[in-house]
């Protein structure tokens, strides 16, 4: 069995190599530059780093082969002062700058902690870059302590509303929910060390799909299929056990783990992607016992899994589960996650790996309920009236807002 | 029962306006328009009836009104209807000549107009209009009239408007509840089309729209036969909806802003500027954007012109309109919007005038009253064939009156 660091030699040298998509992940702001140092592990070669801020002296202790430093005569080398507008402005202002070094990667990862100046500025900008570059562009992001204030906190969402819409998808971890996996005693470093672990075990996670070799693959188109255009909020969870009872701790762990409501995200999500990754003895029974009950929870959901295994893993059982999920209705949740109940036995398995072909998701896709629109727009005078309905569009609705023209 | 009267009547109950014309018809048949009257409308949205009885009153008010002016009692009126109810499509009858000597007989032709306006109705819809476009014998094409002609299949294509039965009958019901006599019961499209088109516009193909306060109706004329009609239930109402939410101030002051600033295009000048609102003391209150009022408007009106022209097109009428467009209704006063709708409809676009009538000229140039107008030539013509023919068709108000 190969070693990760085989793999990837492989992966780089031989022609089917080429075939394995270009990752470039780039680390934004002084928390996703933080983040993007813990990163630079052996497993990871085989992607590209790059660093942007608008403070160069963070840069010093990167590892990244690229650094952009974004400047202009205003900020004098001083950041960006923790305001974002001064961070997109500055990243508008280079926007070719950022295209150029998106270009020519399939996958770009971005790693910031939003809040602050140049983390939510830029992002959003970068994103747009990377798309216009033609790469799938995934964010990975931190959302601020409750405990920093409410300006950070504003600033943090308008940026993360910002980047779901300009990026495929986005990974976000509230950091506030990082308090139910500390102790009292956790020191500020450690704490900041486990949130951007986190985020760190989300990358690990699609970078292990992308590029181990599985039991059961997940290709590039597969994740294409499942982010792309959907600019949706994910939630993730990575849950390890070892020992003789590992799947069922595994399963336990998921549905207990805070990061995705104790499970509720999987019941409210429409596509969840499943990466396992165990030593040698992962069996095909604990492969079941993971996806079934995952299946049990998200049953209207598209499912794309994947299963590694790597020999340093020893005993250990590795699952990533990100739920990706367009608009949350948590009031229909727990309603939806107790309506499946279905068999348990080896037909499970076999319909997991078939929805990967269309027809199948098709089949799964077609009970979900529509939702709400989270924003409801008031149609003033015709609020009561017979809606004018004409192929499909409200035309009671003010024309600007419906094509979405922006008033500023 | 009045048909000797010389007086007729065209009553348009608006979205935004209740409006009455007399017109008085000469011996020899031409049409004098000697009053108006009209009164703000409040029980009324998007065509259609909320408030019985607030239109009620607005209704005897504006009766009044055009009752002084004219110095007449208004007896029976010709009632408009609109509403994004009613809906024109097309249809063909087909009627085989059955007669030894293959001869096309008038009941030939009755017949195969009853086959044609036999068509797949909504259970609860009824048929305001059918209008004969023109006849096929043996497939020859464009019959006017196949009255004592050979053939041996007659067929017909007639344009038939329909809306919601019931709906219909609320306006009736109301107008009667006023003693007032109700003559026909017109879609107001064909209405202004017949105030605004002289028949050579009709030959030639032309385009109306009659944008109000709450519907927005469109017809259009090919070869002097009205070729397709419909209702958008959006007019100035939404546009004023659109201000008061984009801008954030009241409808009331969102309407007259739109009267006061409004454009159908953004005016370059205007760009940066702001408009102050003041209260009566002449503090300020609040600062817009002249630009974004501008925006807003345009973006709707746009729409509602590229909708017509969306449904011209997958008609196949868009090359028919030689004459080209003709605007009228309150919307039309929008500065602009004639430029706004030659950019959507690639032709010539003109402000509808009613033109082939004589009499009040305070009346006739404002595009607001092209219905009312349109409902009374309506009626003259109706009564001029009255007079000279034998009267083989009661109309859709026979029936509404029998079902009520």
């Amino acid at each position: 069995m190969q070693t990760p660091e085989t793999t990837q030699a492989a992966l780089l040298e031989s022609p089917a190599g080429s075939s394995q998509p270009v990752v470039r992940i780039f680390g934004v702001g002084n928390a996703g530059i933080a983040m993007l140092g813990t990163l630079a592990l052996p497993e990871f070669a085989a992607a590209q780093f790059a660093v942007i801020n608008t403070d160069a002296a963070s840069f010093a202790a990167s590892p990244a082969t690229v650094k952009i430093h974004l400047d202009n005569k205003l900020l004098r080398g001083l950041g960006s002062g923790g305001d974002p507008e001064r961070g997109r402005a500055l990243a508008e202002e280079q926007f070719s700058t950022l295209k150029s070094a998106c270009e020519g990667a399939n996958v770009i990862f971005i790693l910031a902690g939003l809040g602050g100046g140049a983390g939510s500025g830029i992002s959003p900008v970068l994103a747009k870059a990377a798309r216009e570059a033609g790469a799938l562009v995934l964010a990975f992001v931190t959302l601020p302590f409750d405990c920093e204030g409410n300006r950070r906190e504003a600033q943090a969402q308008q940026s993360l509303e910002q980047l779901k819409s300009a990026a495929d998808g986005v990974i976000c971890l509230p950091s506030q929910k990082v308090f139910k996996l500390i102790d009292e005693n956790s020191t500020l470093l450690e704490t900041f060390r486990v949130t951007g672990g986190f985020l760190i075990e989300g990358v690990r996670g699609v970078w292990h799909l992308l590029t181990r070799p599985g039991l059961i693959q997940v290709h590039f188109a597969d994740l294409c299929a499942l982010l792309r255009d959907r600019h949706a909020e994910n939630a993730f969870a990575f849950v390890e056990a070892s020992g003789a009872g590992r799947a069922r701790e595994v399963v336990e762990n998921i549905l207990a783990h805070p990061l995705l409501d104790e499970g509720h995200a999987l019941a409210e999500s429409d596509a969840v992607l499943v990466s396992l990754t165990a030593g040698k003895d992962l069996t095909m029974a604990e492969i079941n016992r993971v996806m079934d009950q995952v299946k049990r929870q998200c049953s209207h959901a598209q499912i794309i899994m994947g299963a590694a295994v790597d020999a340093a893993m020893k005993d250990k059982l590795c699952v990533t589960v990100i739920a990706a999920r367009q608009n949350a209705a948590p009031t229909s949740v727990s309603a939806r996650a107790e309506t499946h109940t279905t068999g348990a036995g080896s037909g499970g398995i076999r319909e997991v790996v078939m929805s990967r072909t269309p027809q199948r998701r098709k089949g799964i896709a077609k009970p979900i309920q529509e939702q709400l629109p989270l924003t409801i727009v008031s149609k003033g005078r015709f609020d009561k009236s017979e809606p004018t309905k004409h192929n499909g569009q409200d035309l009671d609705v003010p024309t600007f807002f419906r094509r979405g023209v922006p008033l500023n | 029962m009045f048909d000797d009267s010389n007086i007729i009547a065209g009553l348009e109950i608006g979205t935004s306006k209740i409006c009455v014309v007399v017109g008085e018809q000469n011996p020899d048949g031409a049409l004098n328009i000697i009053g108006i009257g009209q009164a703000r409308s409040r029980g009324v949205r998007k065509g259609e009836i909320i408030n019985p009885e607030q239109v009620e009153e607005d209704l005897r008010a504006a009766m009044f009104e055009a009752e002084q002016m004219a110095d007449v009692e208004i007896r029976s009126v010709y009632l408009g209807v609109s509403g994004g109810h009613v809906r024109g499509f097309n249809n063909r009858g087909v009627h085989p000549v059955v007669s030894a000597d293959r001869e096309i007989s008038q009941d030939d032709v009755e017949d195969v107009v009853k086959n044609a306006k036999a068509i797949n109705l909504p259970a609860d819809n009824t048929v305001i209009h059918a209008v004969r476009q023109h006849f096929f014998v043996d497939g020859q094409d464009g019959v006017t009239n196949p009255v004592g002609m050979l053939g041996a299949r007659l067929e017909v294509d007639m344009h038939v408007i329909h809306g919601h039965a019931n709906r219909l009958q609320n306006v009736v019901r109301l107008v009667r509840a006023t003693s007032l006599e109700v003559d026909d019961v017109v879609f107001n499209g064909i209405a202004t089309s017949l105030a605004l088109l002289s028949n050579e516009q009709k030959e030639l193909g032309a385009l109306v729209i009659d944008i109000g306060g709450g519907t927005t109706e469109f017809v259009v004329y090919s070869n002097g036969v009205i070729r397709h009609s419909g209702v958008l239930a959006v007019g100035g109402d939404h546009v004023s909806n659109d201000l008061a939410f984009g801008l954030k101030v009241p409808l009331s002051r969102a309407e007259k802003l739109k009267i006061e600033y409004g454009a159908a295009l953004v005016n370059d000048a205007v760009k940066g500027q702001t408009i102050s609102i003041t209260n009566e003391l002449g503090l300020e209150l609040k600062r817009l954007n002249h630009e974004h009022l501008q925006k807003i408007m345009s973006l709707r009106l746009e729409e509602i012109f590229q909708l017509i022209a969306h449904e011209l097109e997958s008609a196949g009428l868009t090359d028919y309109l030689r004459a080209g467009v003709f605007l009228c209704g309150g919307g039309s006063r929008v500065p602009g919007i004639v430029k706004l709708a030659e950019n959507v409809f690639q032709m010539n676009v003109a402000p509808g005038h009613a033109a082939a009538i004589s009499g009040l000229t305070a009346a006739l140039e404002q595009p607001e009253f092209a219905a009312a107008i349109g409902l009374v030539k309506y009626g003259s013509l109706k009564q001029n064939r009255k007079r000279t023919q034998r009267p083989f068709y009661k109309g859709l108000i026979g029936r509404l009156l029998q079902r009520s």
